[in-house]
């Protein structure tokens, strides 16, 4: 087991590397320049050739083939690599701050509201869809389908703009703007859930029902096993892979914040920051986030493969 | 392919007294037309397609002859007006009708949804079948491809996709026809959730070809002679079509919703009334009162993505009732 979690933990390497790639040939190769974008509308060459040599735009995109042997490397891509790699995320171009510290400060307003938002989320989603198990078939059971699938039909930009102005602003039940308490996180973290109930429980309801179909069901109910006995003993604990799978995922996601809940209620997250650094330009900003997600990512895929040997014992790692 | 059919249908329901319908889509026709529900989206989806033709109809007139769309013309003596019966959802801050802003917003939808299709059938279909079918090192390369696709935040990678495709397109005199006809940032955010979505697609195919390349028929085909390519596509294909279809009305809804988000986030449709910008207009007007510009997008977009996603589930079951339980173990 332990070297197959190193092997797999080894694939951040290709799979950080094919993340730069993109990122990086998004913003270089297609984008041009960006110098151009650096230095605006009414820059003079002289002035683009300038941001170009100190930011290195002008030197080869991978391979710097015409000093071949001695500094091949010296090219865009692989100082970009380096610099990463030396943990070093760069400095971002509007405010002149490390990047790193602007994820240290963007970290925790994200964080505050995302995880909240995610556990209660998931306890809601089971629980509701344990009810619909429970009842499948019958009318409630319908009823939840179809209301989550309604739930799941309306914009989330709506369920912010209502909440925001009925809510917040109208009747005066939640502050409108900022974040300076945790009272100000309530009402973004009950529009989170809201809006993204719906989809959960019809997602938690078919893997449940997947499993109250199966034979050891059967076998148990006609042992005199009580109902709500099997739903949390038999069919909660069998739908546990889906159900990891689908939670931990989710997880490294949680760091990049909820780009319109923080725009709209301005909790200065790294959703944010991101969206502000890319019409910016500010691609270190950018870099730096996708670099740490993809490294999360394979974080979190281990850890889901790990939880799936403690939640099925069947499952051997090799 | 019949075999192949019949074996794949065989856990439905099956009438024994009529005749006995014959292959996958008839078997499934037969049981959308008895669930009640899904019938009732389908003809909300007939509706909204009607009004769709209709848009575009508006849209190519105006644009054929050269002139400005009615929509597109403002009236400010008719500013910011609540609903009546001259304009059932009032008017916008131009004095524009909002419903013709609504029925506009739908072509942009079906524009997105087909758009946005024409990138992640070809790609997702064609390398999920490479993969599937050829194994190995082909696989290993298309499952890395997607999983570094993965492993960004997807609405950051449309995002950044979105922002630079359209300054590429902006800049660019290869698109300047296309982009008169249509707007550089829907084609832009097209981009976007198609570079990112024919993932999903990917898998699922990826899976079946899996399944399909040891099957007998594919065998039998392999023993008769047939290439590669020819088994990949002209016998296994028909066999996994469906999933196409399905993962389509599936993602469909998605992409109306994603478009609403990205619109808010400064890179969506520009110079057309999507419901996105509709929303996105009215947010300044709603701390007046105006509700009915959020309204109008609102209901158009809730009604079509709600019987987009009822009537995809009822064809999935339809058409394939084990993918239920395969996609959600997935994800």
């Amino acid at each position: 087991m332990g070297a197959y979690i190193i092997r797999r933990l080894l694939s951040v390497v290709p799979i950080t590397l094919g993340v730069l790639l993109i990122t990086f040939f998004l913003f270089r190769v297609i984008g041009g320049n960006p110098a151009y974008r650096i230095a605006g509308k009414n820059a003079t060459p002289a002035r683009i050739q300038q941001i170009s040599h100190e930011r290195g735009y002008d030197k080869p995109l991978f391979l710097n083939l015409q000093q071949f042997p001695h500094s091949l490397f010296d090219a865009q891509f692989p100082r970009l690599c380096g610099q990463l790699m030396r943990l070093d995320l760069g400095e971002s171009l509007s405010t002149k701050q490390r990047v790193s510290t602007m994820l240290r400060q963007g970290f925790f307003p994200s964080l505050c509201l995302t995880v909240p938002m995610f556990m209660l989320e998931l306890a809601l989603a089971i629980t509701i869809a344990l009810f619909a198990a429970y009842f499948r078939g019958s009318w409630i059971d319908r009823g939840l389908v179809i209301v989550s699938v309604m739930a799941m039909s309306i914009s989330a930009l709506v369920y912010i703009m209502v909440a925001q102005y009925w809510l917040a602003s109208e009747w005066r039940l939640f502050p409108v703007w900022g974040f300076e308490s945790p009272y100000y996180l309530v009402l973004p973290v009950l529009i989170g859930v809201v809006a993204g109930v719906g989809g959960s429980v019809r997602f938690y309801r078919t893997v449940m029902l997947d499993e109250m179909y199966q034979d050891y069901i059967r076998t148990a109910r006609a042992k005199g096993v009580s109902q709500p006995a099997i739903l949390f003993r038999h069919v909660l604990r069998n739908a546990m892979i889906p159900i990891l799978t689908n939670v931990i995922i989710a997880i490294p996601f949680l760091y990049t914040g909820a780009l319109l809940l923080e725009n709209f209620f301005g909790i200065p997250g790294l959703g944010r920051m991101t969206v502000t650094a890319l019409f910016n330009g500010d691609e270190d900003v950018i870099f730096a986030d996708v670099f740490i997600g993809s490294i999360l990512f394979v974080i979190a895929n281990v850890i889901t493969d790990i939880a799936y040997t403690w939640a099925d014992p069947r499952i051997r790692l090799k | 392919m019949t075999a192949a059919a019949t074996t794949m249908a065989s856990p439905l329901p099956t009438d024994t007294t009529a005749s006995a319908p014959t292959g996958l889509w008839q078997i499934a026709w037969r049981q959308l037309r008895r669930n009640r529900l899904a019938m009732v989206c389908l003809w909300i989806l007939a509706a909204y397609t009607v009004v769709w033709v209709y848009a575009e109809g508006v849209f190519w007139n105006a644009h054929l002859r050269g002139v400005t769309p009615t929509y597109k013309i403002s009236h400010y003596d008719i500013r910011n007006q609540p609903p009546s019966l001259a304009h059932l959802l009032g008017t916008n801050y131009a004095g524009r009708d909002n419903f013709g802003q609504v029925v506009q917003g739908t072509r942009i939808a079906y524009e997105i949804g087909l758009l946005t299709s024409l990138i992640v059938i070809p790609l997702g279909f064609v390398l999920g079948a490479l993969a599937g079918y050829f194994g190995r090192k082909i696989d290993t390369a298309i499952v890395y491809l997607y999983s570094v696709v993965d492993s960004i935040p997807g609405i950051l990678l449309i995002m950044a996709i979105a922002y630079v495709v359209r300054g590429a397109i902006d800049r660019s005199p290869l698109f300047q026809n296309v982009t008169r006809y249509i707007d550089s940032g829907l084609l832009a955010i097209c981009f976007g959730m198609g570079f990112t979505g024919w993932v999903s697609l990917c898998r699922l195919i990826r899976g079946e070809y899996f399944k399909h390349r040891e099957r007998q028929y594919v065998l039998a085909a392999r023993a008769l002679g047939a290439g590669d390519l020819s088994i990949m596509f002209r016998h296994i294909l028909p066999n996994v079509a469906h999933l196409v279809i399905i993962n389509f009305s599936l993602r469909f809804p998605g992409l109306i919703l994603t478009e609403a988000v990205l619109s808010y986030l400064g890179v969506g449709v520009s110079d057309e009334p999507s419901w996105g910008t509709i929303i996105n207009d009215a947010k300044q007007r709603l701390w007046l009162g105006n509700w009915w510009e959020l309204a109008g997008a609102t209901i158009a977009m809730f009604f079509l993505v709600l019987a987009l996603n009822l009537f995809g589930d009822a064809l999935r079951d339809a058409l394939d009732p084990k993918l239920r339980t395969a996609e959600a173990k997935t994800g």
